[in-house]
């Protein structure tokens, strides 16, 4: 539960999602749900001249299974915060 | 959850889905659940290659399973209708390695 708490604290923030199959979305962070699938408004592709397959979609939905990578907003990571919450799960809740 | 990012907002919306064996298939959402299972009317399958234009296969009505999707993308028609898909070329995209 620590990391569906932790994005949904991110919605409204930019972030980079590279999937498993290389391609890397960058959007704003609409929703997350428990199986950390991610919803991303006005979407842009990283690299579009390699990866033009996505050049008519601004809304999308990305599902948990295929994320490789989350980029994050520096600003938008409380480490404090975060070791508190894994130690209280790790404590169990 | 009505905060979860679910499919609903995209029902009746013509879709874009990218498949983890790296296909893209485009279609009218009419129908989803939990595993991200989708149905798809009037779909049809664009093949990117290097060598020609974006080919369109034309699949019907399809259900895919939601092991398989990676990415379902809402298809912004206006967009869409000032591609020249004849003329964008690209490698077809890697399959996900879990």
């Amino acid at each position: 539960m620590l990391f569906f708490s932790y994005f949904k604290d991110l919605v409204g923030r930019e972030v980079t999602v590279e999937l498993k199959n290389d391609l890397a979305i960058r959007g704003t962070l609409h929703s997350v749900d428990q199986y950390l699938n991610i919803k991303l408004e006005n979407t842009r592709v990283v690299d579009q001249d390699k990866y033009p397959h996505m050049l008519s979609v601004r809304n999308c939905f990305i599902r948990g299974s295929v994320v490789r990578y989350v980029q994050l907003p520096p600003e938008g990571v409380d480490v404090e915060l975060l070791h508190d919450a894994t130690r209280r799960e790790a404590r169990g809740g | 959850m009505s905060t979860g990012p679910g499919l609903e907002s995209l029902v009746d919306q013509t879709i874009s889905v990218i498949t983890n064996d790296g296909r893209n298939i485009v279609g009218v959402l009419k129908g989803f659940d939990q595993a991200t299972n989708i149905i798809l009317d009037e779909s049809h399958e664009r093949v990117f290659s290097t060598k020609e234009g974006v080919q369109q296969l034309v699949l019907g009505l399809y259900i895919i399973r939601g092991d398989n999707i990676s990415v379902v993308g809402e298809l912004d028609e206006e967009l869409d209708s000032n591609l020249d898909l004849s003329k964008l070329r690209a490698h077809p995209l890697k399959a996900v390695i879990h």
